[in-house]
């Protein structure tokens, strides 16, 4: 691509107060929130274009996270972010809610194309700068603590390394045989498996959406893994098999030439064009051969990390992901934090097992402007606005978060609104905070406010009241239509605020 | 932090006395079913007081147990905690912290009940653990 490169490439290699590594969403998205914060930094990038893996991917080219057109608000507006997943966030409003434009009204789902037309016009109206086709290769710490960078353009120094790379290497487990299988980037064309009994590696949303890719074409379908399929409308988790894609799950159920099996596959073997797969069964250990015309590995992907674990960054899940803190930094390597989809690999407080969402666009490109907020004021000494709230306005406000608050709906039991409190600076309203970090960390005396779903996917406001450093935890009753603002919330939350009173003062 | 494990895993379940009497393709089911999470030294597990807590079991490293800030016990592979809360349907009554950085296996609170009445024998396991746990406790208070 070094022919094609436009003569003056942004960000020649340098010292940088952050390096950002990346261009896909996340990399966009944190990028954007540095420049509104007025922080330098250098955004480089191996791939030639934005878009990250949206370039190829999904395999068959129709997003899971939709955008809504038609939302309560303007889709520009706040409210408009809970129904559009795909638009980078931005304080400008000529660069809100970029996707809703592009959908012609065929599906609530974008096609990937949408997305990388969606990423490639908020670069283009935002002058968002990225060198791309520059390559990171290395990772060390200079003896001033800094982090040196080489690349394929030379050395990056910078005290902050910001790794937006995404959850992009194929992965595979350690089955004997496997490595004969393709991995799902690797899967062919559809019509390459007609006729064909296929054997799909997996039981999670990729085995899912290539078993309904190849509905209309294969003989057989068989869904092969330890655990059974989960459903996302059972365990109310995205975590779960999408229901855009559970026509094969019914196919199972209905025992029409889709089969779902519990099984340790024990060893894959070549069979001429095909394959044989020994398995064991879970249950029983009961063992099964299959033989097989095509093979499919759905098995998932992990952080291409390259030398960052020589460097010390502790990993976990196999070494697939960085152990981060709640403010998605190393826990074992001050000074290299990560945006985009690898966040989730801060799992926060899960309440009732519930992931956040941090793992898709809509939860993570929060986590963005949180972590630039972050780094403005722990690491570049920045003062940022910290609104004072009369105190008769405090209940309203943080009601008015759980009810319309985009950060609270997509990342629950994740972000909380947090205010706080001091007699010589009265309420403030202090943002959007992890609120692992807010329960455990300790702090002054505030007071953090989020959404939570319990066991049975009821949504409730749950607020947490830190008092001389200790918090305690207040759940609010549930409301069948998301309101929160009525007069039996402000009652509660009244009552529960009251330690947070100076003596003898009421709102 | 947590991530889905894979089969080698099983190899590790089948090293912690809570699922010793499982066979290879339940262990490898097991290790599907909970995933793999690590902590920070110093970071908080459970907390005492907040609701809607998981199971865990460590794998690696050392945990604390704190009740009002008082070490009360340490945890370390193949110990178990957040069954209690889950069983009774109330907040954890203890902190556990990371006194290393922690490994451990991580079960949805939701699930365990089910998980439990799916696997006895592991249920017998966790029964015959808490029992040493009460007698301990009864006998450190006579």
């Amino acid at each position: 691509m070094s022919g094609d490169r436009p003569p003056d490439r942004p960000f020649p290699p340098g010292e940088y107060p952050v390096v950002v590594i990346g261009s896909g969403p996340g990399a966009l998205q944190f990028s954007h929130a540095l420049d509104q914060l007025g922080i330098g930094r250098a955004t480089i990038s191996a791939d030639p274009s934005p878009g990250g893996m949206f370039r190829r991917l999904p395999l068959f080219q129709r997003l899971l996270s939709w955008t809504k057109p038609y939302a309560l608000g303007d889709p520009a507006s706040r409210v408009g972010e809970w129904y559009d997943w795909n638009s980078l966030l931005s304080d400008e409003v000529s660069l809100r809610a970029v996707m809703p434009a592009l959908m012609d009204g065929t599906s609530s789902f974008p096609t990937r194309a949408n997305m990388e037309e969606n990423l490639a016009t908020f670069v283009s109206r935002s002058g968002l700068q990225v060198r791309y086709d520059c390559a990171w290769e290395s990772t060390r710490k200079a003896d001033d603590g800094r982090f040196v960078l080489t690349t394929s353009d030379g050395d990056y120094t910078a005290q902050v390394v910001v790794f937006a790379v995404g959850m992009a290497e194929p992965w595979k487990p350690k089955t004997p045989g496997i490595e004969l299988v393709p991995h799902y980037v690797e899967a062919g064309r559809v019509e390459e498996y007609a006729g064909k009994r296929v054997f799909v590696i997996g039981k999670q949303n990729s085995a899912f959406e290539v078993a309904t890719a190849l509905l209309p074409w294969a003989k057989q379908i068989i869904l092969a893994s330890p655990r059974p399929a989960t459903l996302s409308v059972v365990e109310h988790s995205l975590a779960g098999v999408r229901a855009r894609y559970v026509q094969p799950y019914e196919d199972a159920i209905m025992h029409n030439g889709v089969f779902m099996l519990d099984v340790k596959i024990d060893r894959i073997e070549a069979l001429g064009a095909g394959f044989r797969v020994r398995m064991s069964r879970t249950e029983d250990a009961r063992e099964y051969t299959y033989e097989a015309d095509a093979a499919i590995a759905t098995t998932g992907f992990a952080v291409p990390l390259r030398d960052l674990p020589a460097l010390g960054v502790a990993t976990f899940a196999q070494g697939k992901q960085p152990a981060l803190t709640p403010w998605w930094e190393s826990v074992s390597v001050p000074g290299i934090f990560f945006a985009g989809t690898i966040t989730q690999a801060a799992a926060g407080l899960r309440k009732h097992g519930i992931p956040a969402n941090s793992g898709a666009l809509h939860g993570y490109r929060y986590n963005a402007l949180v972590l630039a907020r972050h780094l403005a004021r722990t690491r570049f000494g920045m003062d940022l606005p910290r609104p004072v709230l009369a105190p008769d306005e405090v209940v309203a406000f943080l009601l008015e978060a759980a009810t319309l608050a985009p950060e609270l709906w997509n990342q629950r039991s994740y972000l909380a609104q947090v205010v706080s409190v001091s007699g010589e600076e009265g309420w403030r309203d202090e943002g959007i905070w992890p609120l692992a970090d807010f329960v455990d960390s300790g702090g002054p005396d505030a007071v953090a406010i989020t959404l939570e779903p319990d066991p049975a996917a009821r949504l409730y406001p749950a607020v947490y009241v830190r008092k001389g450093g200790v918090v305690e935890e207040h759940l609010l009753d549930p409301d069948d239509l998301n309101e929160y603002r009525g007069s039996e919330h402000r009652s509660q939350l009244t009552s529960i605020l009251a330690p947070l009173l100076p003596a003898g003062r009421e709102r | 932090m947590m991530g889905r494990m894979a089969d080698e895993t099983a190899d590790l379940l089948a090293s912690l006395t809570l699922f010793a009497d499982l066979g290879g393709p339940q262990l490898e089911a097991i290790s599907h079913i909970f995933e793999e999470t690590t902590f920070g030294a110093g970071e908080r597990i459970l907390r005492q007081g907040i609701s809607g807590s998981n199971f865990y079991v460590v794998v690696e490293g050392e945990g604390l147990v704190k009740i009002d800030g008082v070490e009360r016990a340490t945890l370390s592979k193949g110990d178990f905690f957040g069954e209690l809360s889950l069983l009774l349907g109330v907040p954890p009554n203890a902190d556990v912290i990371a006194r290393t950085p922690l490994r451990c296996l991580v079960l949805a609170g939701p699930d365990l009940p089910s998980f439990l009445s799916k696997y006895p024998l592991v249920m017998y396991r966790m029964l015959v653990a808490m029992a040493r746990r009460l007698r301990a406790a009864t006998e450190q208070h006579a």
